[in-house]
């Protein structure tokens, strides 16, 4: 851990913190009544608002998720140095990838 | 009859094994104590360090049931709980034998994060004026008891799971020389608590701020160091 | 053998450093797992509710709620470990991560209920 992935890893998680309470609140109102493809995509679907908020989120995630996994594997692991940012990166981008190809799914 | 207890101590180094001894049991006694008699009357083999015993050294460290204490300070009766007594070296330290470590790493380290005092000034220029009060010297003030007992190095999961890491004492006072305004060794001392042994290994277990015996925070320490390296960092200084 | 020096872990603070980090890996798991899931929206909305009515099951629902209070022990252990980093320290830092365990659990109460 230097001070630039520090930087990066706080600052998406102050970002994060705004997105994920909407996110709750989106999920406890969804799950009402069960959970409905139809209902899910009439919010999203077509909805700038929605794919701009899930897209940030996505990349905040990504960003975040694989910067915490490296610190996890460099003390719990026997990886070190090289194979450590290999894996951050490679988790990093199917993170972003899957993620954004979600949100395009939802929203196209 | 007298009332003995059941004292398990570690013999060996690295590797090694736990032995009993018969202690009399006392009502006021120190875990100091209890090792002092064993080394004197049941086996004079036994290896361990002490200076002052009254708490003002850091020199009798040891783990003491699992947490690394001052033996000299801690009552058997506090500790003694469910009447088992196991005293072992302190952690994340080579062992000599028995009960003394290596503090070699700990000292490294205190000077690879820089923490030494880097003069700005010769003994021709007028001294400092330090206000007690002004917003560094707090700071600074806080931390700077530590008597590198190394209790704190000997609790922290980041020292055990990663062998760079600098440690909570090393950080505290580099923190303590961060805000001391007569340093002049601050550009360097941020890059090397910036890099990679450095504060940002700190998850903030708190066990360092738990179990100081000097009742010092070194997590808030290594947290004014994050804010200090981050700010550098958005400057572009580091 | 090697020296015992474990006891110290049971504290509260350690024991809520390790949930925020082991909440955190098993988030990091389930991530692309939710993003594949919701991807099936792209085959079209019969692809997506064909699998939500696969997971209409009290056993899953359960599942959710893990999934809900880890997101929110998580976020909640962050916040006190962005407020210890960025902020002047405050004691009562064990009370702040018992609260922040009991509205993540309060969270999980809140979607069990709705869920059923």
């Amino acid at each position: 851990m230097n001070v630039r992935l520090y930087v990066l890893q706080r600052a998406t998680a102050a970002l994060m913190v705004p997105l994920i309470a909407i996110h709750l609140v989106t999920i406890l109102y969804a799950i009402g009544g069960g959970l409905s493809a139809k209902e899910v995509l009439a919010r999203t679907q077509g909805s700038l608002g929605w794919g701009l908020f899930y897209g940030l989120f996505v990349l905040a995630a990504s960003v975040h998720a694989a910067i915490g996994v490296r610190s996890v594997l460099a003390e719990w692991s026997p990886m070190r140095g090289r194979s450590l940012d290999i894996f951050m990166w490679v988790f990093g981008a199917v993170l972003m990838v899957l993620g954004l190809r979600a949100v395009v799914a939802v929203v196209m | 009859m007298q009332k003995t207890l059941e004292v398990s101590i570690w013999r060996g180094g690295s590797e090694g094994r736990y032995e009993v001894f018969s202690v009399p049991k006392r009502d006021n006694q120190t875990v100091l104590d209890i090792v002092t008699w064993i080394q004197r009357n049941a086996d004079p083999t036994l290896s361990y360090r002490f200076a002052c015993r009254v708490g003002v050294c850091g020199s009798c460290a040891m783990t003491v049931n699992g947490k690394p204490r001052w033996t000299c300070r801690t009552h058997v009766s506090k500790v003694i709980g469910d009447g088992k007594l196991e005293i072992a070296p302190l952690a994340n330290l080579p062992v000599v034998k028995d009960l003394t470590t290596d503090m070699s790493r700990f000292f490294e380290k205190w000077q690879e994060a820089k923490g030494h005092f880097v003069p700005s000034k010769t003994r021709a220029d007028p001294i400092e004026q330090i206000s007690p009060e002004s917003t560094e010297r707090r700071a600074a003030n806080e931390a700077i008891e530590c008597i590198n007992c190394g209790v704190c190095f000997a609790a922290c999961d980041s020292v055990r799971w990663n062998d760079d890491y600098f440690g909570p004492a090393a950080l505290n006072r580099a923190w303590t020389l961060v805000n001391d305004v007569r340093d002049a060794g601050n550009k360097e001392r941020l890059k090397a608590v910036a890099a990679k042994g450095g504060c940002h290994n700190c998850h903030s277990h708190q066990s360092c701020e738990q179990l100081c015996p000097q009742a010092l925070n070194p997590t808030a320490s290594i947290a004014g160091l994050k804010r200090r390296t981050m700010q550098a960092y958005i400057r572009g200084e580091l | 053998m090697k020296p015992r020096n474990s006891a110290y872990r049971h504290d509260t603070l350690w024991l809520a450093a390790m949930i925020h980090r082991l909440s955190g890996v098993a988030l990091a798991v389930f991530l692309p797992l939710h993003f594949l899931v919701l991807g099936l929206a792209i085959e079209g909305e019969a692809r997506l509710d064909g699998f939500f009515k696969w997971t209409d099951s009290p056993l899953v629902k359960l599942a959710e709620t893990g999934l809900v209070i880890l997101l929110a022990v998580h976020l909640l252990g962050g916040i006190r470990i962005l407020v210890i980093e960025n902020l002047a320290w405050r004691p009562g830092q064990k009370r702040m991560a018992m609260a922040a365990l009991g509205a993540s659990v309060v969270a999980g109460v809140a979607f069990l209920a709705r869920a059923f």
